[in-house]
Formats: C-alpha cells, sequence, structure tokens
C-alpha cells in the first residue's frame, strides 16, 4: 500500500489531534473568564443591611472614592470554603477595601465561617434573599467584581480566586485603576 | 462503614476493570484461551463491584448520613425517599458513579449475549470496555470521590436542587446515560473488528442491535429532557441549543447515521470503513458530552459542575481511547476489502446520503457548540452563538433530510427502480402537496412558508411510513401472504416519528401564542380564543417547600375548560425559588400559565402562551423509542445466535 492510500483515513485524528488542541487552549484560558454585560457600568443601586449589625444599612455608595473588590460569597457554597483563605491572605495585604456580598446565606452560618476562618471583608452585605445578587447578574458564588472609584464595574472573576488569578490578573488591573482620576 | 466499603469496592472494580482489559486485549493478541477465558469472570465480577459502590452511596443517601459530604451536599432529611436515591446522581461525583454502573450493566449483558461469539472477538469487546471503565474508575478516585467523609459531619444537608426535584429530571439521567454509554459497546465491537481485521456482516449484525438499544434509551433521554425544560423552566421553550443539549444531540444524530449505515454493512457488506468511523464517533461525542458538561469550558446554565482539574483528566481520556480507536482505524481501514458495488440510484445512495446530511448536522451543532471556544482560543473575542445560527444552519439540512425519509424505504438495493419508487410514493407525495397548499391557505400566519414546508415535509415522511404496513395489511385481508418483519415495522414507527415531530416543530413554533401579561385579581386575559380569568395568589406549603399559587378559570366561548394553578416554589434548605408552570395539556394543544413577579396591589406578570400540537414533539419522540425497540428485537438477533454459534462466520469477501 502506498501512503497515499492511507491519507483520508489518518484525517479523523488529525481532528481529534485539532479538537484536543483547542480544548486543553480553553482549559488553560481560563474558563471561567465569562464577559459580564456590567462591566463597564455602574454598580447596581440597593439598599442591605450589615451583616453584623443589621440595624445599619448599606447601599451602593461605599464604592465610591475608591477602587474596590466586591466578593459574592456564602457559607453553604464550598467553593467559596475553599476560596475563603486566599482571600483572608489577600485582604492582610491591604491593597484596596474588600466588600462581601453574603449571599443567600443563614446568619449564623455565615458568622460562624467568619469567626473560624477569619474575615477579609471590609464590610459585608447581608443579601439574604439573593435579590441583590440577581441584580449583579450573579449566577453562582463565589463570584468577584472589581469596582472602580467611580462605582463603575471593571472586571468580573467567575468562581474562586486563586493566588494567580488575584497576582496575575486582579492586581495589575487594581494598580491601574488606582492610578486613574477619581 | 458503609461508604468505606464502597469506597472499596470501587478500587477493587478498578482492579478487575485492569485485568479485564489486559486478559480481554493481550489475551486475544496471544491467542491464549486460557488468559481469555479469565476475561467473562473479571468483567463480571467488576460490574458486581461497580453496583455494588452505587447501592452504598444509594443507602448513604436513604439513611441521611450526612457524614458523607457528597450525601451532605445533596440531600436533604426533609427531602422525599425517591429523591433521596435520584439525588444519588443529583452531581458530578454521583452522576459519574451513575456512568460507570451503567456501563456495569451494560458489560454484563455484553458478557452474557457474546457467548456465541467467537472467543477472541468477544475477549476484545469486553477489554475494550474494560479500558473504559478503568479509565472511568480511575478518574473517579481520583478526581471525584463520591465517598468523601465531611468531619464533622453536617447536622442537616443542602438539599438537591429544586429544579431537579422532579420525575422526569430524576430518570432523565439515567436514561441517557445508558444511550451515551451504550454507544461504548457499538465502540469496543468496532474497535475488535479492526483489531481483528474482520469487519464482515456478522460484525455488523452483532453491533445492530446493541447501537439500536442505546440508540433508543438516548432518544429516549433526550425527549425526556425536552419535555422536562418545557414545564420545569418555565419559559415554555422544548429545546434551547443550550451546549448540554447539543451534546446530548451530537451523539444522537451520529448515532441515528450509525444505525442506517450499519443496516448498509449488514445487508449488502459496504459501508464498512464509514460504519467503523461512526461507531467510534458516536461513542467520542458522548465522551466529549461528559467533558463539555463537566470541565466547565463552555459555561451553561446546566453545567453545575466545573472544576479544571477534571477537565483535563476526562480531556487525556478522551485523547487516549479516541486517540487510539482513530489511529488504529488509519492503520486498519485503508486495507479493508470494499463491498459491492451499487448504482447511482440505490438504497445505499440514498442511506449515504442520509449518512451524509446527520454527519453535517452534527458537524455543524459541534462547530455551533464549539464557535465560542474557538473564538476565544485564538484571540478573537467572547461570543455566544444562539438559536439563531443553530436555526439557520440546522432546518435547511433537514429538508432534503425528511424529502429521503419519504424515498429511502421504497428503493432497492443495489439498483433501484424509479419507476416502480415512484408509481409507490404517488399518493404519499399528492397528499403531502394537498396539505403543504391547504396549511398555506388556511393560516395566515407569519412564517406560513415556514409551515407549509413542515406539513408538506411531515406529511410526506409520514404517509411514506405508512405504506409498508398499509401493503401488509392489505395482503393480509386479500389472503394472501404477507411479511412484515418488526426491523421493517421498527423503521416504519421511528419514521413515523420523526415525521410528528417535524409536524409538532413547524406548528407549534409558528402557530404558538405567547403573551406576557400584567392581571390583577378579577382581570381576564384573552389568548386564542381561551379566556384566563385571574383569581388571585394564595400560599401553599409542600414537603420542603412553600409555595404562592396562583388560580386561573379557564373557559373558552363560555364553556369552563380548566382550572390552572401556576406556582412560585421557594425552598428553604437552599434558598433557590422555582418556577412551576401551570399546564392544560391536550393531544392537539397545551396552554401554559408561568407566574412571573409579584407587583405592585397584588397584581401579577404572567406568561401567558397556546401551544398547538407541541405534544408531537415529544409523541415523536416516544415513537422514534418505540420503533427502536422494535428492530432491536427482531427475530433474526436471536435467531443468529444459535445458527453462528455452530459455523462462525469470519469469511472476509475480499
Amino acid at each position: 500500500m502506498k501512503i497515499r492510500d492511507y491519507t483520508p483515513f489518518i484525517l479523523p485524528a488529525l481532528v481529534l489531534l485539532f479538537l484536543i488542541g483547542l480544548f486543553a487552549r480553553g482549559l488553560f484560558l481560563d474558563p471561567t473568564k465569562v464577559k459580564s454585560p456590567l462591566i463597564g457600568k455602574p454598580a447596581p443601586k440597593f439598599t442591605l443591611p450589615e451583616l453584623y449589625d443589621p440595624s445599619k444599612k448599606l447601599d451602593q455608595n461605599v464604592f465610591q472614592g475608591q477602587v474596590s473588590l466586591f466578593n459574592v460569597w456564602g457559607a453553604w457554597c464550598a467553593a467559596c470554603q475553599d476560596e475563603h483563605p486566599v482571600l483572608v491572605a489577600f485582604a492582610k495585604r491591604k491593597l484596596l477595601p474588600i466588600y462581601g456580598l453574603d449571599y443567600h446565606d443563614d446568619h449564623q452560618a455565615a458568622l460562624a465561617m467568619l469567626q473560624k476562618g477569619g474575615d477579609p471583608y471590609t464590610q459585608i452585605f447581608d443579601d439574604a434573599s439573593g435579590d441583590v445578587a440577581i441584580d449583579w447578574g450573579v449566577y453562582g458564588a463565589p463570584e468577584t467584581f472589581l469596582v472602580d472609584k467611580r462605582g463603575i464595574i471593571r472586571d468580573k472573576v467567575i468562581g474562586p480566586l486563586t493566588p494567580e488569578i488575584i497576582d496575575d490578573r486582579l492586581v495589575p488591573e487594581i494598580r491601574q485603576l488606582q492610578a486613574e482620576a477619581r | 462503614m458503609i461508604p468505606e466499603l464502597g469506597h472499596l469496592a470501587l478500587i477493587l472494580a478498578l482492579c478487575l476493570a485492569a485485568a479485564q482489559a489486559w486478559f480481554g486485549m493481550v489475551g486475544a493478541q496471544r491467542g491464549d484461551a486460557a488468559w481469555m477465558s479469565v476475561v467473562r469472570p473479571a468483567a463480571t465480577l467488576q460490574a458486581a463491584f461497580v453496583l455494588f459502590a452505587f447501592a452504598t452511596l444509594a443507602y448513604s443517601f436513604l439513611t441521611s448520613d450526612f457524614s458523607v459530604r457528597y450525601v451532605a451536599e445533596n440531600s436533604n432529611v426533609l427531602l422525599p425517599w425517591p429523591y433521596k436515591i435520584t439525588a444519588v446522581w443529583g452531581a458530578h461525583e454521583g452522576s459519574l458513579l451513575l456512568w460507570v454502573s451503567v456501563l456495569g450493566l451494560w458489560t454484563l449483558a455484553v458478557s452474557w449475549f457474546s457467548r456465541p461469539l467467537p472467543q477472541e472477538f468477544a475477549a476484545r469487546v469486553l477489554g475494550v470496555m474494560g479500558l473504559i471503565s478503568l479509565g472511568f474508575c480511575l478518574f473517579m478516585l481520583t478526581t471525584s470521590d463520591p465517598f468523601v467523609r465531611l468531619l464533622p459531619a453536617a447536622e442537616q444537608g443542602r438539599d438537591l436542587n429544586p429544579i431537579l426535584q422532579d420525575p422526569a429530571m430524576a430518570i432523565h439521567p439515567p436514561m441517557l446515560y445508558t444511550g451515551y454509554v451504550g454507544f461504548s459497546v457499538a465502540f469496543a465491537f468496532a474497535v475488535a473488528a479492526l483489531l481483528g481485521g474482520r469487519m464482515d456482516a456478522v460484525w455488523a449484525r452483532w453491533s445492530r442491535p446493541w447501537t439500536l438499544t442505546a440508540w433508543l434509551f438516548l432518544t429516549f433521554g433526550i425527549t425526556l429532557g425536552s419535555w422536562w425544560s418545557y414545564y420545569e423552566l418555565g419559559w415554555g421553550g422544548w429545546w434551547f441549543w443550550d451546549p448540554v443539549e447539543n451534546a446530548s444531540f451530537m451523539p444522537w444524530l451520529v448515532g441515528t447515521a450509525l444505525v442506517h449505515s450499519l443496516a448498509v454493512t449488514e445487508k449488502r457488506g459496504a459501508f464498512k470503513n464509514w460504519t467503523a468511523l461512526l461507531a467510534i464517533a458516536a461513542f467520542s461525542l458522548s465522551l466529549l458530552g461528559t467533558f463539555l458538561v463537566r470541565s466547565g469550558v463552555l459555561i451553561s446554565v446546566h453545567s453545575f459542575a466545573s472544576d479544571p482539574k477534571r477537565g483535563i483528566f476526562i480531556l487525556g481520556m478522551i485523547g487516549v481511547f479516541v486517540g487510539a480507536a482513530l489511529t488504529l482505524y488509519a492503520w486498519r481501514a485503508p486495507t479493508l476489502a470494499r463491498g459491492g458495488g451499487f448504482q447511482p440510484f440505490s438504497r445505499e445512495t440514498l442511506l449515504l446520503l442520509n449518512n451524509i446530511f446527520l454527519v453535517v448536522a452534527a458537524g455543524s451543532v459541534l462547530l455551533g457548540t464549539l464557535y465560542p471556544l474557538l473564538m476565544d482560543a485564538f484571540g478573537l473575542g467572547q461570543l455566544s452563538v444562539g438559536p439563531p445560527y443553530f436555526d439557520a444552519v440546522f432546518i435547511p439540512v433537514m429538508m432534503p433530510f425528511f424529502i429521503i425519509i419519504g424515498i429511502g424505504p421504497y428503493v432497492r438495493w443495489k439498483h433501484g427502480d424509479a419507476q416502480s419508487t415512484l408509481r409507490t410514493l404517488r399518493v404519499a407525495g399528492i397528499l403531502a402537496l394537498l396539505a403543504g397548499v391547504l396549511s398555506l391557505v388556511m393560516m395566515h400566519a407569519t412564517g406560513a412558508v415556514g409551515l407549509m414546508a413542515g406539513v408538506l415535509l411531515a406529511v410526506w415522511a409520514g404517509a411514506g411510513a405508512l405504506i409498508e404496513p398499509f401493503r401488509y395489511f392489505r395482503r393480509r385481508a386479500e389472503g394472501r401472504h404477507g411479511v412484515l418483519s418488526r426491523s421493517t415495522l421498527g423503521m416504519c414507527t421511528a419514521h413515523m416519528g420523526a415525521a410528528l415531530l417535524v409536524l409538532g416543530i413547524s406548528v407549534t413554533s409558528v402557530l404558538g401564542v405567547e403573551q406576557d401579561v400584567v392581571v390583577k385579581p378579577g382581570d381576564t386575559v384573552h389568548v386564542a380564543g381561551y379566556d384566563f380569568s385571574f383569581q388571585g395568589v394564595h400560599d401553599e406549603q409542600g414537603p420542603n417547600y412553600s409555595a404562592r399559587q396562583g388560580v386561573f378559570q379557564v373557559s373558552k366561548g363560555g364553556d369552563a375548560v380548566a382550572v390552572m394553578r401556576p406556582e412560585k416554589r421557594e425552598f428553604a434548605s437552599v434558598g433557590n425559588e422555582t418556577t412551576e408552570a401551570a399546564i392544560e395539556p391536550g393531544l392537539f394543544r397545551d396552554l401554559y400559565l408561568a407566574l412571573g413577579n409579584p407587583l405592585d396591589d397584588g397584581a401579577w406578570s404572567v406568561r401567558v402562551q397556546y401551544k398547538p400540537l407541541i405534544r408531537f414533539i415529544w409523541l415523536g419522540g416516544l415513537f422514534m423509542m418505540l420503533g427502536g425497540f422494535l428492530a432491536a428485537s427482531d427475530r433474526r438477533y436471536r435467531r443468529q445466535r444459535a445458527a453462528e454459534s455452530v459455523v462462525p462466520a469470519t469469511v472476509e469477501h475480499a
């Protein structure tokens, strides 16, 4: 048999090779980076009680004046528990305030988790009904938004933050945004 | 203790799968009868241990053992017990265990029914299945162990995802997986045949009932999934071209092509290469489906699990299994003898066209599904491809396909007789044209041309499917001898199913009515001749949820039709809310009500829909499934066992 006789039959294997390359690339491309339609838009309006002190009400104006992170989490969410130590370590670097949205959570469970693992948050909004998370386009926890000095959403990370995501993606963006004028 | 036993059973199953693979593949290669005789017991034990592991996990769910993390994450004491069992496959780890368990059942079936096969061939088939089981057991044990303990144990479980607490969704995954995994049998047969160099009619005849069985389960699984999304997701849609749906649809399309191509290989010895390739492709797409759903590569509303480690593992597994099979194919296929020749107008040609259309359809679905990834991988930005793309590429491919469905069965093998085919199909053609024109004249809807095309093709395919049974009964009535094998009857039933499906799709999408309205108690909405009078909303309590239930009196021309009660359910344990649409079903039309959001002063937003013939879509699916069942249970597959155990037909007509 000549090599030419084999040619058409090698094609399927080549197609497979191409697809596998594509998927591998997709896997390492950070598959969780989906552009949110909210990027470039102001943070949605809301008013929520603070987690520790429900009589205190917080709203979207907390984002005004400084670059901040907005992290959506819940004690019920296994990935958030994985993420928690990363967030605590990042908070110690005091680069920027981290606001938390306690999403659809049991109040006591949330407090217990913070007591046990440490509290990385500057302030925490208690979104027991999950309505605010819906306005923010959250479809799973954890999700993290980067908000600039004018309260405009600039980036969104779906899934748990990792040291790599923080150092390679968020920190450069944070520094750039912090350099921007108000 | 029990979960540890399950974990141990899984490890033992892994070892036995390795033995099954080794003795099967290497034993057959060496022609060592003693080695090959180990394969069946190893396979049986392997399957038994996997099923045992499954049973222990089910036991942990039934006893609400929240010291098992997976149970704590997916069950709840309040969960009704049937859902405690179905919660076993409610998330990633358990659905993998289900996958392997289903593979275990298929392995048992193959090891049982393959006794009349030549020993080498059976050993190879079971060996390949052992390799697949090995891969998946390893996958589970390394990345997705369902038996991991949670210490200290949770007091209460987090509950099963509420949208999965539903009868159809409970049995959807097992049906779908039975189909997916069933293609592994066709795959194993193809690989064994390529290895042994015996790609003949016997191989095709053996593969056929297995492939048909896998296909009918997949058909049923997809139908169930579509029905579920219709009434549970609350939008009244029945197909969303969602990546996860596509993941099950691609193997179905290729599997359908395979079922037809196997017919040619069995009857005429032709298309061998092509059939082997389709068998490999159908299973590869099943694996790809698993990968797409589980890796998070494509984000979809359905993907509950996503973890890069898992994605890499499955991708590696696809690379090894499919890569090896395709390399083997590239090496062996060119040396295979070609089958009998055929004229341009013959059943072979039409089946080849059928295959081309199905594969092109599967390819375009694959392209659409992967397109966002493709764009992203080449740095061209992120975007997604929606229903407009799929409708635009899929419908044009399916139109000629449905013309062929009507003709194919009435063209002879090798060289057809156009005259006699025309005579046979005259009536069907006239009926189809009449129905098409009638639908165009009677209905002044927008999209009437699409409706006409759909009705025409559906009547054409449906009438075509009736000719053969009609002829049979006429012969019998005239007291003459007539034959209608289950195989033929199965084909006619499945083609009828395809016709019903097309009719349902075209009528419901063109003539369906959908309105979003705001109603206050006492208001009446008029949609498609029906009056929906809103009585108000009150609270209802379910076993593990609380609901707000709306009440609507429905009447038509003053006659009461039904009372419809759409709900919004809140599941306290997870804090999730689901929309339970109220559906007033009918064979010829559904009325569909879904509650939106509460507005001021007791007003609610409500979606009201009138869906004519939507049931035909799932009825079509059920007909196709039934057709598959009839064809798979044809007598010749049962008879062959006795015949071939005496004379193993290994002669390859070169």
